[in-house]
């Protein structure tokens, strides 16, 4: 693994960092699913930097699949949220 | 791998961590939902398209099936993500978290009351119902 990657993976980790500080201090639940999507997001990231470090292609597989998990896990927590049932 | 390729990448990572930053600084949930949710999108869609430019752009082109999931990949982030900031934004404002004591305008208050009356309403109405099936 290159230098190029080692200071791209250094960096997605302090991101993560940061949206875990928000997931644990977080005041209401908005913030912490806020923060929840963006660290699904993220981890989009370090598929890309694993799929462009290693050459293979199945990390990208990966990152789509969790990007439609992350998708409507979010969805669902955000119905929660608005404090109406699954299906209205 | 393109030189273009490694710019990419980096400017997406660039603004991933301003996002990350912008999530952890602001002061209430829905300055902190854009901050994150524009950055962290742009962010990411652009390493998405780094690595299609690297596997378009290897000699051989062996790898090109990467370049079309990574291109996949960004439109379906570039679609959904909008898209889940806004649902929770709305259950945040539905769910009663205060506006920063700094906001100068709230456009989404009478519609916010309107949308509470409806369930309000939709509620008491369900309780009849199962009242007059219980009797």
């Amino acid at each position: 693994m290159s230098t190029f990657e080692q200071i791209a993976f250094g960096l997605l980790v302090l991101c993560s960092m940061l949206c875990l500080y928000r997931i644990g201090k977080g005041p209401s639940a908005p913030d912490r699913t806020v923060a929840i999507d963006i660290l699904g997001t993220l981890i989009v990231g370090f598929c890309c930097i694993m799929a462009v470090g290693t050459g293979r292609e199945y990390y990208m597989n990966i990152a789509i699949a969790w990007a439609l998990i992350s998708f409507v896990g979010t969805l669902a927590l955000a119905k929660y949220l608005e404090g109406r049932t699954y299906d209205a | 791998m393109p030189d273009i390729a490694y710019w990419l990448i980096g400017v997406g990572l660039a603004f991933d961590l301003f996002g990350c930053i912008g999530l952890v600084r602001l002061p209430d949930v829905y300055n902190r939902a854009q901050a994150a949710t524009k950055c962290v999108t742009l962010g990411t869609c652009v390493m998405l398209a780094g690595v299609a430019v690297a596997a378009f752009g290897e000699s051989g082109g062996a790898i090109w099936p990467m370049g079309i999931k990574a291109i996949i990949c960004a439109v379906f982030i570039l679609l959904t993500s909008p898209v889940a900031a806004h649902a929770i934004c709305r259950g945040a404002y539905l769910s009663g978290v205060p506006l920063w004591p700094g906001s100068v305008e709230d456009a989404f208050g009478p519609r916010a009351q309107d949308i509470r009356n409806e369930q309000a309403a939709a509620q008491t109405q369900r309780a009849e119902h199962e009242e007059t099936q219980a009797s």
